[in-house]
């Protein structure tokens, strides 16, 4: 039984979270895109949310690109690069250890925020609620695994992840059983990890996948968009042959006109 | 040379009689949405005042607009973009509602409804945010409408800088004045400028910025950027919304809701031209008084046969350069120069302008004394103080409104005797530097104001811009098969198979 919730929290589950994820995503994006947006609710209250929400953020990515960067290696290249695995166990300790508890501080101002504040809690709906709480929820696992972690400074345990994240991405079938035997506190967190990549798709937290950074390559400042086309029109009728043009439906159409972007 | 069109706005102040109908027409039409109780994309202000949202003026504290850096480069004035994107997680320069106000409605059905009480029933006030009791409207929207308030909390209003702002606490001193506001559909938008998304842009046609609802994110990086506080972030959608400059009505010829229902008939809407080169440059001249002339040195000449070259090649149909000509903007603007910008010194070339208001002269008392020609007061005897008009239309530079008040005047002293004494003086309109035949087309322009005057609006042509005949039967209907999105793939299988299409195939019928 123990090989069998083993097998399906961390040899199955992983595949279905990351297929909802991206899945999801993607539907949504394609269907829906009025409702892709991060739902700030800054506007309403200020108060908690210029503290809560930047140590929460920056926590946030650093945790995240460290656990994607940490796990997701192939172990050789450490192996290659010459870094120990005591060093990165403790230079991960350390640094995920500042950014862990920064996030939980902003997290909890935002969480408190967002429940007793009356104008956020009223405006909020139970998605944004529950992402605040599996989002607390896991911080404070996340912080609590660091009490295990310390027993092992070696890396010997961050190992046994780092082969299991690694065997995940190469489908290897053994790969639940390198942590079947690791503290409950990890697998917890790494079930509401992947839990929350679940959720994605159906909460504000898509707004991940649209962080600006584009922004920094647009040329200049202004945009200026034209119903007249540049490109050369051969045939002047758009759109497949023999069909109404109710193919796509207006909003296509509208997007089609609307698309020729130039800079000002 | 870049030639763009765009139907631009002008405001009589001096006709404003501050009855809100522009507002309350706005709003019914575009805001009375949730989340958008509080939007006004059109409001009229009493000035002096602090105005809506509270204290908007202060770019000190909202950061909107653009600032000169060193190096003669114009950059917001929230940062450049990486600045903006490090503050993307918690704006600082953002408002809270509160300075908007806390939209709220009244418990009417309860007069309907209450059972035998011991107390009449009352209406009272409860919060559209948070569905609770009020126990007192703090603020609104025109809560300083006529003056309202003490003059004290008025007094902030930037727009005092430079003038002896205590003496018109005094009852016998004091003064007013309208200001309808909306979106400036700027030719160098700051709002579009800080948006991480890339969600707002301005439209070649027609010079209108919009937001792409589907695009925006809600970054709320615009509502600090724009120094008019004109976009408004809807807080349920969580989408950013702003004026639309009635752009499914501009596009058939028709007058946006707040000019078509303006009782005072104070606005104005035309084509002006104006070249997208020497947007950039008009921008980032270095004293802020000059911005106004340099904006003036944007806009372009609708009868140079050069322009109107330039404009075809651009794509600029004949009809709007024909519009161009008879545009009732670009006459207040560039040919009598009694039109100006607001706040110019926000850098953002704003394309709805203002003639400034005249006054009474200060007070009865004083009447005599004062050197008035064909009675023709001294326009710095206005009960409005000039500076005060200056900061707000022309960054503090008084000769450009009272040359413009001066001519205001002298349109009325001109048809008084033309009309009262009947007789001409051609005196009146040269001594401000205009000619009769000008006098007598201001004022049918702006006194008699007739509706084809007001509004000269090409309609868009569409039939142009786009193929029509592929739009030909869809009566405006779709059916969904295709996804709704941007990324026009169907991911549901994308339909039958259809037969692979040749240019050089003809239009199937």
């Amino acid at each position: 039984m123990t090989d069998f919730i083993n097998q399906l929290a961390f040899g199955w589950y992983p595949y279905l979270a990351v297929t909802v994820l991206v899945v999801g995503s993607v539907l949504r994006f394609d269907a829906n895109q009025y409702s892709w947006r991060s739902q700030s609710s800054q506007f309403l209250r200020r108060r908690q949310m210029v503290l809560g929400s930047n140590l929460f953020h920056m926590g946030i990515i650093i945790l995240f690109f460290g656990h994607l960067v940490g796990l997701l290696t192939p172990i050789n290249v450490f192996h290659t690069l010459g870094i120990g695995h005591g060093f990165k166990q403790t230079a991960a300790l350390v640094v995920g250890g500042i950014a862990g508890v920064a996030a939980f501080v902003g997290c909890t101002l935002l969480l408190h925020r967002r429940l007793f504040d009356e104008r956020v809690r009223r405006s909020s709906s139970v998605g944004d609620i529950l992402v605040l709480v599996l989002i607390w929820l896991q911080l404070v696992l996340g912080i609590a695994t660091t009490y295990w972690t310390l027993q092992h400074l070696d890396g010997s345990e961050m190992v046994r992840f780092m082969s299991w994240a690694n065997g995940v991405l190469t489908l290897d079938p053994a790969a639940p059983g390198e942590i079947r035997d690791v503290a409950l506190v990890y697998k917890l967190h790494i079930v509401l990890g992947l839990t929350l990549f679940v959720i994605t798709p159906f909460t504000r937290l898509v707004h991940i996948w649209s962080a600006p950074i584009w922004f920094l390559l647009r040329p200049g400042y202004q945009i200026v968009r034209s119903r007249r086309s540049d490109k050369p029109v051969y045939a002047r009728t758009k759109g497949p042959a023999g069909v109404a043009p109710s193919y796509g439906g207006t909003t296509v159409l509208r997007q089609q006109v609307e698309s020729g972007e130039a800079g000002a | 040379m870049k030639v763009r069109a765009q139907i631009a706005m002008v405001l009589n102040l001096d006709k404003c009689i501050g009855c809100h109908t522009c507002s309350i027409t706005c709003k019914n039409v575009w805001t009375n949405r949730e989340g958008v109780e509080y939007v006004w994309f059109n409001n009229v202000e009493t000035k002096p005042g602090i105005g809506y949202p509270k204290d908007w003026e202060n770019q000190e504290r909202w950061k909107g607009g653009w600032v000169r850096s060193k190096n003669g480069k114009i950059v917001p004035r929230q940062g450049a973009k990486w600045r903006i994107l490090s503050k993307i997680f918690a704006n600082p320069h953002l408002p809270e509602i509160d300075d908007f106000y806390e939209p709220y409605t009244f418990e009417y059905e309860w007069l309907q409804s209450a059972p035998e009480l011991q107390a009449q029933p009352t209406a009272r006030p409860r919060s559209l945010v948070t569905g609770e009791l009020l126990n007192k409207i703090e603020w609104s929207g025109n809560w300083e409408d006529m003056l309202g308030g003490e003059f004290e909390k008025r007094s902030h209003d930037y727009n005092f800088e430079g003038v002896q702002k205590e003496i018109y606490g005094h009852f016998e001193k004091t003064f007013m004045m309208y200001l309808p506001r909306l979106c400036e559909h700027c030719l160098n938008p700051s709002c579009l400028a800080s948006c991480p998304s890339g969600a707002i842009y301005k439209r070649a046609e027609d010079g209108i910025v919009l937001i792409d609802q589907e695009k925006c994110r809600g970054w709320r990086m615009c509502v600090s950027g724009c120094p008019y506080k004109k976009i408004y972030y809807n807080w349920v959608s969580g989408k950013s919304e702003k004026c639309i400059f009635c752009y499914p009505r501009i596009e058939t010829g028709q007058p946006t809701v707040c000019s078509e229902t303006c009782v005072g008939r104070i606005r104005y809407l035309g084509v002006v031209l104006y070249d997208a080169d020497k947007i950039e440059a008009a921008a980032s001249v270095e004293d802020p008084k000059d911005l106004y002339p340099a904006q003036l040195s944007v806009f372009l000449n609708p009868h140079d046969v050069a322009v109107q070259e330039a404009a075809r090649a651009e794509g600029i149909p004949d009809q709007w350069l024909e519009a161009a000509m008879l545009s009732p903007v670009y006459k207040m603007a560039m040919e009598w120069k009694i039109a100006f910008p607001l706040h110019p010194e926000y850098r953002t070339l704003p394309m709805v302008w203002y003639v400034p208001p005249l006054s009474p002269i200060q007070s009865a008392a004083e009447a005599g004394k004062i050197s008035a020609k064909d009675g023709m007061p001294d326009v710095r005897s206005l009960r409005i103080p000039l500076r005060y008009l200056a900061n707000l239309l022309t960054a503090g530079d008084e000769e450009p409104i009272a040359a413009a008040l001066e001519r205001m005047l002298a349109m009325r002293s001109y048809m008084r005797a033309k009309s009262v004494e009947g007789r001409i003086d051609e005196a009146i309109p040269e001594r401000v530097g205009l000619d009769r035949a000008t006098i007598e087309e201001m004022y049918k322009i702006m006194a008699l104001a007739a509706y084809e005057d007001r509004y000269v609006i090409p309609t868009a042509r569409r039939e142009i811009d786009e193929d029509a005949y592929v739009l030909r039967g869809s009566s405006g209907f779709g059916f969904r098969e295709n996804t709704l999105g941007s990324t026009k793939v169907n991911l549901f299988g994308g339909g039958a198979r259809k037969a692979p299409r040749d240019p050089r195939m003809d239009v199937p019928t």
